[in-house]
C-alpha cells in the first residue's frame, strides 16, 4: 500500500445477508457482492472500474464513500482510516467525497428546484462562498453547460442529459477532491453521452479531481480512465493502464470481455477473432471455489478450482490469475 | 433490385417486407406527435437491416407499426407496410386487423428489449412457448410442447425437456432472451424484428445472443429487422442500415456505406461521438451539441439544422426552408442533406481534422 | 409451506394474546366504575358492591385476566351459590346482562354475520370486478363513463343512506319484501325466506363496495395492460379477448384478492350500520350493544374474534399469492 495514495482500500468486503425461511428465520445465505478487493488511487488520476452485472462494481463504489457500510476491510482516505468513522466524523469529509448517480431521472428530487438541489451541499456543510450561495450556484450551472437563468426550474423540465449535468453540478459544488461516478452516462443517448464525457474530462483537467469511473461500457471507460480495474463476481481480476489493458490484456476474462465489445467498424468486426464465453454467470450467493472465473475459463486447470490466485504484477499490469497471458 | 428509391418495378415476392411512405402520429392534448414521417424501407430474406437512432428517432414506433401493435385509437398511420404471406401480401396499415393479427407470430415475430419483463411471470415458459404455436395451430397441444422443447434446444438452453417446466424468474437474463427468441421462432416466421435485443444484457452475453441470431438467420433464411442505438452492434451484424433522426430516415445504405462513407451530417456526428477503443493517443470526442427536437413542434425545413455544424456549407437558407429529399449518387446509398453530395466528403473530413 | 403456516399460526396466537391483553388494559384504565353501571334506577351502594363482587370486578385486573385465559382452555364457573353457572370450554366469558355464556352468544350471532358478509362479497365481486373489466376494456368510451357515474354514486352514498332508502322504498312503500320477517332462517331450510331476509342488506353493502372495486379493478387491469409481457402476448398473435382473459386477468387479480379478503375480515368484525338498519342480530349489533353496556366479556370476545379473522384472512391471502405467483417463496 503506497503512502502517497489519496484513497486506498484493503481487503474490502461487502456481504448482503439474505434470509431464508425456517420457523425462526435462522438460515442465512449471503450475497458476496464485494469479496476482498484492494486498490490504491492516487491524487488526480481517473480509475475506471468495469465488469458485468453482479461483479460488485456499483456496491464497491458506494462502499468507498460509506454510503453502504463495509462488512470488513479498510478504507483509507488521506492517510486516515475512515472505515469505522461515525456519521458525525464523516460529515466534514463528505464535502470532499462525492458521488454522481446513474439514473438522471430518479437522482434528483422532483419537488425541488435545481437551484435548491445544487445549494443543498452548501447548506448541509455550512459553507458560504464569496458572493453568496446563489451566485456560486449560477456559476456552477454555467460551468456544466446549463443556463443560470434556469435556477428556478424543476428537474422534469430538463432532458436526461441536462439532468445528468445537474447531478454533476451538485457533486462538484463543494469542490470535492474525490468523486465516484456510478455509470454516469449509461442511461443517456449516444450523442449526449459524448457531451457529458467531455464535461467530465474538462472538470478533471481544470480542477484535478480524482475520479472513480464505474461503467460496463468498455469503450467509454478506456476513453476517460488512466487506469482500469476489471472486476468479476466481487473480486478484482486485473488492474492496468488503460492503454495497456486494451492492447495487452493479461487476464483471460479481460480478453473475453474485450473480444465481446462490438466496435463501430464493420471490417474490424467481421474479421476479428471472437472469444465467446460459455455458460452463465454464477450466482454471487454461491461463487465458485478457487478462482471465481474458473467455471467459464478456457484455461482452467485443477489449481484454478482449488486456490484463488493472488493479485500479482505481470509486466506493467496487476493480474489475479494462475496462468496469465 | 432494392425498392428503396422509386418504389416502382418491385418484385413483391423478393422482398419479405416493404414499407412505403409510412407516417405515424399520435394526437395528444399538446398537439400531434409526429413520430415517423415518410419512411420507406425494405427487407429481403437472409439479410439483416438495422434501424439506428437515438430516443425519439421513431425507430421503435416503426417496428411496432410493422407488427401492427399500435392502438389504432391513439395512433394515426398512413402509407403502406406490405408483408409477403404465401403468395399474397398483407398491408398492415390498411388491411383488416384480423388479417394482421394472423400474421403476428406466424410470418413476423418480435423480440423486445427487456427479457425480464417481457415474459409473463406467472406462467411456465413451456406454456408461453406452446401458446405461440397454438394460436396459429389450434388444438395441437402435444405438437406444441414438442416444438417448444425443440426450440429451446435450438437456442442453446441446456436440458430443455426439464427447463420447459420452469418459470421465467428461474432463468438468467441471457437465458431469458434466448427463451424469447425461441418463442419468436415457434412458427418459423420469415421476418424477425428485434427491438434493442441486447441493450439490457451484459456484453459477453450480448455476444452470445448476436451469434445465436446470426446462426438462426442462416438456418431459416430469415430477414431480421434490428432496432438499436449501438453502432457496434450494427457493425457486427447489419447488412444494410437506415439511420433515423426525428422520425425521418436521414441516411440509408450498406453497412460499409454508412461507416466508411457517411453522407448525412447526423451520421457523421454519431460516428464521431462514439468512443472507440484506441491503442494510441486518445482523441477528444466530438459531441453533437444541443438536444433532439420536440416531435410536436418540429422545425420547418431540416430537423437536424439547429444542431448541424455544416450548415454554412449548404446553399443559403435552404436548411431552414425545406426538408431535403432522400437522394443518392450511388445505387442503394441515399441521404438527406442540402449540401451537394460531391462536396460532402471533403467538408466532413476538414471538420474532423479541425476538431482533433 | 408447512413451516410457513406453522410459523404464522404461532405468531397469530401471540398476536391474539396481546390483543386480549390490550382490551383488558383499556378497561382497567377506564376512569369510571364498571360495577356502578350494572344496575339501573334503584341503585345503592350495597347493590353496587354486591355486583362488583359477583362480576369479579373486585379482583385485580391481573387476576381477572388470568381467570379469563384459564377459562378459554378449561371452562369456567361464574357466580356463586344458586345462581352459579358453568360455561364449557372454550369459555370466553359470561355476560351478566344477558345471562348467557359469551361463546354461545357468538355462536348465535356469527352465522348471520357470516351469511351477510359472504353474500355481499359474492355480489360486490361480481358487480365490481365485472364492471371494472368492462370499464378497462372500453376505456374512454361510454361503458367507461357509465361505470364512472356508478363509482361516484356508490362511493359517495353512505351505507345508512342506501340502506334506509332501500328499506323505505322496497319494504315499506312497495312492500316487495314483507316488513315483519320472522327472523333468521337458514338457506337450507327455507331458501326463499333466506333470500328475503338477506337480499336488501346484501345490496346495501354491495353497492358501496362494488363502487370501490370497479375503480380499483379498472386501475389494476389498465396497469397490467401496460406491462411488457402483454405486448409479447399480442406479438404472438393472440386475440385481444385472450390477452385480457388469460394474461391480464390473472395478473390483475392479486391486488383485488388482497383487498377483498381484508374487506371481508372487516365485515365479520361487524357490519354495524347495516345490521342495525335491517335489524339483523349479528356480531356487529352484539359488539355495539356490549360496548354501550360495558359488558366487558363480550367486548373482549368480539375484539378477539375480529382480530382472529383478520389474521386468518391475511394468512389465506399470503398462501394464495404463493399459489398465484411462482416468484413468491414462502
Amino acid at each position: 500500500m503506497s503512502q502517497d495514495a489519496l484513497f486506498s482500500i484493503k481487503d474490502l468486503t461487502k456481504h448482503f445477508p439474505v434470509k431464508k425461511s425456517g420457523i425462526f428465520n435462522n438460515e442465512k445465505a449471503t450475497v458476496k457482492a464485494v469479496d476482498g478487493i484492494s486498490l490504491d488511487i492516487h491524487e488526480g488520476e481517473t480509475v475506471g472500474i468495469v465488469g458485468e452485472s453482479g461483479c460488485g462494481k456499483t456496491t464497491a463504489g458506494r462502499t468507498f464513500l460509506k454510503l453502504v457500510s463495509p462488512t470488513s476491510g479498510q478504507i483509507i482516505y488521506k492517510g486516515q482510516d475512515i472505515t469505522n468513522f461515525s456519521a458525525k466524523k464523516m460529515r466534514p469529509l463528505r464535502a470532499e467525497m462525492q458521488i454522481i448517480f446513474q439514473d438522471p431521472y430518479s437522482a434528483l428530487n422532483p419537488r425541488q428546484t435545481i437551484g435548491k438541489i445544487i445549494s443543498a451541499p452548501f447548506e448541509i456543510q455550512g459553507v458560504t462562498p464569496d458572493g453568496g450561495v446563489k451566485r456560486e450556484v449560477e456559476r456552477i450551472l454555467e460551468r456544466v453547460g446549463l443556463n443560470p437563468e434556469h435556477y428556478n426550474r424543476y428537474p422534469h423540465e430538463f432532458s436526461g442529459g441536462q439532468r445528468q449535468r445537474i447531478g454533476i453540478a451538485r457533486a462538484i459544488a463543494l469542490k470535492p477532491k474525490f468523486v465516484v461516478a456510478d455509470e454516469p452516462v449509461s442511461a443517456l443517448d449516444v450523442s449526449i453521452q459524448a457531451q457529458v464525457i467531455n464535461l467530465l474530462e474538462d472538470l478533471k483537467r481544470e480542477d484535478g479531481i480524482t475520479i472513480v469511473f464505474i461503467a460496463h461500457d468498455l469503450s467509454v471507460v478506456q476513453h476517460i480512465s488512466d487506469r482500469v480495474v476489471v472486476m468479476y463476481l466481487g473480486k478484482i481480476m486485473e488492474i492496468a493502464d488503460s492503454t495497456n489493458l486494451y492492447s495487452n490484456p493479461r487476464h483471460p476474462y479481460t480478453k473475453a470481455l474485450l473480444s465481446a465489445v462490438p466496435q463501430a467498424d464493420p471490417r474490424v468486426e467481421r474479421t476479428r477473432e471472437r472469444i465467446i464465453l460459455t455458460g452463465d454467470l454464477p450466482s454471487p450467493m454461491n461463487p465458485p471455489t478457487g478462482c471465481v472465473f474458473n467455471t467459464r475459463c478456457w484455461k482452467a486447470k485443477d489449481i484454478c478450482r482449488t486456490s484463488a490466485p493472488e493479485l500479482l504484477t505481470v509486466g506493467s499490469s496487476t493480474v489475479a490469475c494462475h496462468f496469465p497471458e | 433490385m432494392p425498392c428503396l428509391i422509386q418504389g416502382l418495378g418491385c418484385n413483391s415476392l423478393e422482398n419479405l417486407l416493404e414499407i412505403k411512405d409510412l407516417r405515424v402520429s399520435f394526437p395528444t392534448d399538446d398537439g400531434d406527435v409526429h413520430a415517423v414521417d415518410n419512411l420507406s424501407l425494405s427487407l429481403k430474406a437472409g439479410e439483416t437491416v438495422a434501424i439506428v437512432g437515438e430516443s425519439g428517432s421513431g425507430k421503435t414506433v416503426t417496428s411496432l407499426s410493422v407488427m401492427g401493435l399500435h392502438n389504432l385509437r391513439s395512433a394515426k398511420l398512413s402509407g403502406s407496410i406490405l408483408i409477403a404471406d404465401g403468395d399474397g401480401t398483407v398491408d398492415v396499415v390498411s388491411d383488416d386487423q384480423e388479417k394482421v393479427r394472423n400474421l403476428r407470430g406466424r410470418v413476423v415475430s418480435m423480440i423486445f428489449q427487456d427479457p425480464m419483463s417481457s415474459l409473463h411471470p406467472y406462467f411456465k415458459i413451456g406454456n408461453q412457448l406452446a401458446e405461440g404455436y397454438l394460436v396459429h395451430n389450434p388444438g395441437k397441444k402435444a405438437e406444441a410442447k414438442a416444438r417448444a422443447i425443440e426450440m429451446l434446444d435450438l437456442v442453446g438452453i441446456p436440458e430443455p425437456d426439464k427447463r420447459v417446466n420452469d418459470f421465467p424468474h428461474q432463468f438468467s437474463g441471457g437465458m431469458r432472451q434466448r427463451v424469447m427468441i425461441a418463442m419468436a421462432l415457434m412458427n418459423t416466421p420469415k421476418i424477425l424484428i428485434a427491438d434493442e435485443p441486447t441493450t439490457a444484457l451484459d456484453v459477453t452475453v450480448q455476444a452470445q445472443i448476436l451469434t445465436l441470431m446470426q446462426k438462426i438467420q442462416k438456418e431459416f433464411n430469415m430477414g431480421i429487422l434490428l432496432i438499436t442505438h449501438d453502432l457496434g452492434v450494427v457493425a457486427q451484424v447489419a447488412d444494410r442500415v437506415s439511420v433515423m433522426y426525428a422520425g425521418n430516415i436521414v441516411e440509408q445504405g450498406s453497412a460499409e456505406d454508412i461507416f466508411y462513407r457517411p453522407m448525412a451530417p447526423y451520421t457523421v456526428g454519431l460516428l464521431q461521438s462514439v468512443p472507440k477503443i484506441s491503442y494510441g493517443k486518445k482523441e477528444r470526442l466530438i459531441s453533437i451539441g444541443g438536444q433532439p427536437p420536440s416531435l410536436i413542434n418540429l422545425p420547418s425545413g431540416c430537423a437536424f439544422a439547429p444542431r448541424c455544424t455544416y450548415i454554412k456549407s449548404a446553399p443559403a437558407g435552404s436548411c431552414d426552408a425545406s426538408l431535403p429529399n432522400l437522394t443518392g449518387v450511388t445505387a442503394g446509398h441515399v441521404s438527406r442533406c442540402h449540401i451537394p453530395e460531391a462536396q460532402r466528403p471533403a467538408i466532413f473530413a476538414h471538420n474532423q481534422e479541425r476538431a482533433n | 409451506m408447512f413451516t410457513f403456516v406453522s410459523r404464522r399460526l404461532f405468531y397469530a396466537a401471540i398476536t391474539l394474546l396481546i390483543v386480549s391483553m390490550a382490551v383488558y388494559a383499556i378497561f382497567a384504565l377506564l376512569p369510571f366504575d364498571p360495577a356502578a353501571l350494572t344496575c339501573g334506577q334503584h341503585c345503592n351502594k350495597i347493590v353496587i358492591e354486591a355486583n362488583r363482587h359477583r362480576l369479579g370486578y373486585d379482583k385485580s385486573i391481573w387476576d381477572q385476566y388470568w381467570l379469563f385465559l384459564h377459562g378459554i382452555f378449561a371452562g369456567r364457573n361464574y357466580g356463586t351459590g344458586s345462581i352459579a353457572f358453568n360455561c364449557p370450554a372454550p369459555a370466553l366469558g359470561y355476560s351478566y346482562n344477558e345471562n348467557k355464556c359469551v361463546t354461545q352468544m357468538l355462536a348465535d350471532t356469527l352465522p348471520i354475520t357470516l351469511n351477510l358478509a359472504i353474500g355481499a362479497l359474492i355480489l360486490w365481486l361480481i358487480i365490481g370486478v365485472g364492471l371494472g373489466i368492462i370499464a378497462a376494456r372500453f376505456k374512454g368510451r361510454w361503458p367507461d363513463t357509465a361505470s364512472t357515474i356508478f363509482v361516484l354514486l356508490g362511493t359517495s352514498l353512505p351505507v345508512f343512506v342506501t340502506g334506509l332508502f332501500l328499506l323505505i322504498w322496497i319494504t315499506i312503500r312497495w312492500n316487495i319484501i314483507p316488513l315483519n320477517l320472522s327472523g333468521y332462517v337458514s338457506l337450507f331450510s327455507n331458501p326463499f325466506g333466506y333470500l328475503q331476509y338477506f337480499i336488501l342488506p346484501w345490496i346495501t353493502l354491495a353497492i358501496s363496495f362494488a363502487a370501490l372495486y370497479t375503480r380499483f379493478t379498472r386501475a389494476s387491469i389498465l396497469e397490467t395492460l401496460g406491462e411488457d409481457y402483454i405486448r409479447t402476448a399480442r406479438a404472438k398473435g393472440l386475440s385481444e379477448k385472450k390477452v385480457l382473459r388469460i394474461h391480464t386477468f390473472r395478473a390483475a387479480l392479486a391486488p383485488i384478492v388482497t383487498m377483498a379478503s381484508l374487506d371481508f375480515a372487516g365485515l365479520i368484525g361487524g357490519a354495524i350500520l347495516t345490521e342495525t338498519i335491517f335489524n339483523l342480530p349479528g356480531v356487529g349489533q352484539l359488539t355495539l350493544r356490549s360496548v354501550y353496556e360495558f359488558d366487558l366479556p363480550v367486548v373482549v370476545a368480539t375484539t378477539i374474534l375480529a382480530a382472529g379473522v383478520v389474521i386468518i384472512m391475511n394468512l389465506i391471502v399470503d398462501m394464495f399469492y404463493a399459489v398465484l405467483d411462482p416468484r413468491v417463496r414462502l
